[in-house]
């Protein structure tokens, strides 16, 4: 029996090594700062070690591993708990999120290391490529660089401390959010996915891009956060009825029996207001916006974000809840129609990027789309299958994404090409990931793709719509999947940073140059993990047949639900597809046999649609925030506070002042003047008790 | 008889009062406002007198009832103490006043309107 203590513990570990990192390792400065790293690696391998034990004992327990939640306070007859729900679900979660955490964090051991701005090979070549007199600019520019954490920008070690704090934070949030028992503790935790989320995506505070991003991706996912919070306030006005049955209205275990309790209408608001939540924290259409913008931050950050913590929160909550949704048919089709579209609509996105970063962001965007449809056609089983899966290859390519960095200092596809003849590590993973990416047999993506298509396929008119949404969606994943590998890997070199003029790099990054190496072995290490699991994890955790150690479908079996059985049509289908995509992809950017500039000129409204991402940051920015909010709403709010909030205030200045000016009129400080005004005083008041018979 | 007394106090009383109202000059506004202390002075004798028994009145005031039958002239006694201790402390001030401003003027002394 996995105890308790050591529920607890996988959380406290990652959140034990923030406080090391923030309050201990940080002030000492640049001696201390390389801890930084092997503090939260440390922690994060106890944590893998722990999760691997939990899902082990829940393997055994066959099932929930029960803990009673702890009272935190009670207001009348309501309990507040917390505690810790151990499911299979959760079991799943943890192992992904630790095991994704860990690699994470061993990469970014070698890719936050900086280098050198000044002297060394670096000079040397800048020299060569850029010419003296861009050699003495970046000198400028290196000075005037912000001085991060007081620590020196030059030191190699700077940025560790603060880096690797926030991201056991992260990692320490994501934990806890899985495993909450309580509706209210889990709202926690998500908060709190948010908030370390924002504090890395605007890593590079000192840039205005990341600043802005980080904003952007807080605020819009608040906007889901605010949907997620009614739902929660929804649930408390109805817990009359669900603490009459016994149940409290907000333990995790107790709302999945509390659909029939409610009524179908009560639970399909509070199920929409839960997927608000997830539509903001999965980027969802339309809330979608913050996570291409997400960039900014450094590169491990966004492979966290894409794989295991932040975008996977909002399908877990689906999971998680789905005894709750299974019960509204209405709010199923809607999920099911935003998944839909979102895989759709993203993937369109995708194919026009030149940053490779953003070409996986869309890619992520749409793979999320893939499992909210899952969810939303009754399987969210297949749907964390799919998150499973995808976090590992997701990973991969992010990480792949920023193994080129490393190299050519610059995520524009249009500066690269011919990597693989220095890169061949990073050429052989990413290649894995993006062929699992695009589906193909027998790869981890491909197991689980093809499930939700087969899911889709069976519903009703709702799945068989969304079906074709998901194999449009295939198509395109596939295509632009080999678009990147092909412009990335392949052709002629075309320069990388060193192509990009001066004026328009950033500064942090204006000194860098192109290193022809291969990353460092602990960058190349966890990327060669990560490949091994795409390819696998999607045979081994749900085969087909039994594999000796693995039983057939253990994973479906795991999550206690039937096995999918597998649809060859539908599997020579989407393979079929997914092929065509992938070779579309050749004929343009390999063998050139169809001019890529070409079709963008025949297609060109479609393009810059594309390119432009439908407008949505326009529609966002220009029409709601500005027309309709900025000189709308706020504008009104701000006349109403001038004329009528001020306008009060200054009233009761105003009587005030001028009462007292005219009553001062009176007080001459002519004593006689005074003296008649008692004289007269007395005789009103004699009249009145003369004449009203007094005294 | 005590109609026409209280009448003749009232008068004293209201020529008291114009003085204090109207003069300016200090000193004659301490004067009319001694005319009006005697005001009072006629009123409480008067009153004392009517309201004593006839008998009492006849036999005069012996040990055991003096305190009841004099109350009125008594307290008329302690208005001209007062009125004496008052007109003191008036013309101290006068004198601070004029020794200060060199006016009698009432009008001219105007402090508490700044």
């Amino acid at each position: 029996m996995f105890s308790e203590w050591a529920a607890w513990a996988i959380i406290a570990l990652p959140l034990a090594a923030f406080a090391i990192n923030a309050f201990i390792v940080r002030p000492l400065g640049a001696p201390a700062a390389r801890l930084a790293g092997y503090v939260t690696v440390t922690a994060l391998a106890v944590t893998l070690v722990l999760s691997v034990l939990a899902l082990m004992a829940v393997q055994d327990a066959h099932g929930t591993a029960g803990y009673e939640p702890h009272l935190w306070f009670a207001v009348g007859p309501f309990d507040m708990t917390i505690g810790i729900f151990l499911d299979p679900l959760t079991a799943i979660m943890l192992i992904v999120v630790s095991s994704i955490s860990l690699l994470v964090q061993v990469y970014s051991l070698g890719y936050m290391r900086r280098e050198p701005a000044h002297g060394g090979h670096a000079a040397e070549e800048r020299a060569v490529h850029a010419g003296a007199a861009h050699a003495h600019d970046a000198h400028g520019h290196g000075g005037d660089a912000p001085v991060g954490d007081g620590v020196s920008r030059e030191h190699p070690y700077a940025d560790y401390p603060r880096y690797f704090a926030y991201m056991g934070l992260f990692t320490a949030s994501m934990l806890g959010l899985v495993l909450s028992s309580n509706l209210i503790q889990l709202f926690i935790f998500w908060e709190l996915v948010g908030l370390s989320s924002y504090l890395l995506i605007g890593f590079y505070h000192w840039r205005p891009s990341a600043a802005a991003a980080a904003k952007k991706a807080f605020i819009v996912t608040r906007i889901g956060d605010f949907g997620f919070l009614l739902a929660l306030l929804y649930i408390f006005s109805h817990r009359a009825e669900l603490m009459a049955a016994g149940l409290n209205p907000f333990d995790i275990r107790d709302l999945h029996q509390a659909a029939p309790l409610l009524g179908p209408g009560v639970v399909t608001w509070i199920a929409l207001g839960l997927f608000a939540g997830a539509v903001g924290k999965s980027a969802q259409f339309p809330l979608h916006t913050w996570l291409p913008d997400a960039m900014e931050g450094p590169t491990p950050v966004s492979s966290l974000i894409h794989a295991a913590t932040m975008v996977a929160a909002g399908v877990f909550l689906m999971a998680r809840m789905f005894p709750l949704f299974e019960e509204s048919a209405t709010a199923l089709n809607l999920i099911a129609l935003t998944g839909g579209f979102t895989a759709l609509f993203a993937t369109s996105m995708g194919l026009v990027v030149h940053d490779i970063k953003r070409v996986l962001a869309f890619s992520t965007v749409s793979q999320l789309g893939y499992m909210m449809l899952a969810v939303g056609v009754g399987a969210p089983v297949i749907a964390m299958f799919h998150l499973f899966n995808h976090a590992f290859f997701k990973c991969l390519l992010f990480l792949g994404s920023g193994s080129v960095h490393h190299s050519v200092h610059t995520f524009d596809m249009r500066k690269m090409g011919g990597l693989k003849r220095w890169m061949p590590v990073t050429y052989v993973t990413v290649l894995i990931g993006a062929i699992s990416l695009a589906g193909i047999f027998p790869l981890a993506g491909f197991w689980s793709k093809d499930e939700i298509l087969v899911a889709a396929w069976e519903g009703d008119t709702v799945g068989r719509l969304v079906f074709l949404f998901g194999i449009g969606a295939a198509f395109m994943t596939a295509f632009y999947s080999f678009r990147m590998i092909y412009l990335t890997f392949h052709g002629e070199f075309r320069g990388g940073i060193d192509a990009v003029p001066m004026a328009e790099r950033i500064p942090d990054e204006a000194h860098h140059a192109v290193h022809r190496h291969e990353s460092p072995r602990v960058m190349t290490t966890p990327m060669v993990v990560l490949a091994g699991a795409a390819v696998l994890s999607g045979i081994v955790a749900n085969a087909p047949f039994d594999l000796g150690i693995v039983p057939a479908h253990w994973f479906a079996h795991f999550l206690e639900e039937e096995a999918p059985h597998f649809n060859w049509p539908i599997a020579i289908v989407s393979t079929l597809v997914a092929l065509g995509g992938i070779g579309l992809a050749t004929l343009m950017y390999r063998t050139n046999a169809i001019s890529a500039e070409g079709m963008a000129l025949t297609l060109k409204p479609f393009h810059v649609l594309l390119s432009r991402r439908y407008y949505m940051d326009e529609l966002y920015e220009g029409l709601i925030v500005r027309r309709v909010l900025y000189r709308g709403v706020f504008q009104a709010a701000d006349w109403i506070d001038r004329h009528i909030v001020d306008g009060t205030v200054d009233l009761a200045g105003w009587l005030g002042r001028n009462t007292g000016r005219a009553m001062a009129q009176v007080q001459t400080g002519q004593v006689q003047l005074y003296g008649v005004g008692i004289a007269l005083g007395v005789v009103v008041i004699l009249l009145v008790l003369l004449t009203q018979g007094g005294g | 008889m005590l109609e026409r007394l209280l009448i003749l106090s009232a008068i004293v009383f209201c020529i008291g009062m114009y003085g204090v109202l109207s003069r300016r000059n200090i000193i004659a506004m301490l004067m009319s406002i001694e005319l009006m202390f005697n005001a009072v002075n006629i009123a409480l004798v008067a009153i004392s007198r009517y309201v004593t028994p006839a008998a009492v009145r006849a036999a005069g005031p012996t040990e055991a009832n003096a305190a009841s039958v004099l109350t009125g002239q008594t307290l008329a006694a302690f208005v001209i103490v007062v009125a004496a201790a008052e007109v003191a402390l008036g013309l101290a001030l006068l004198i601070t006043l004029v020794r200060q401003r060199d006016t009698v003027d009432i009008t001219q002394v105007n402090l508490l309107r700044r």
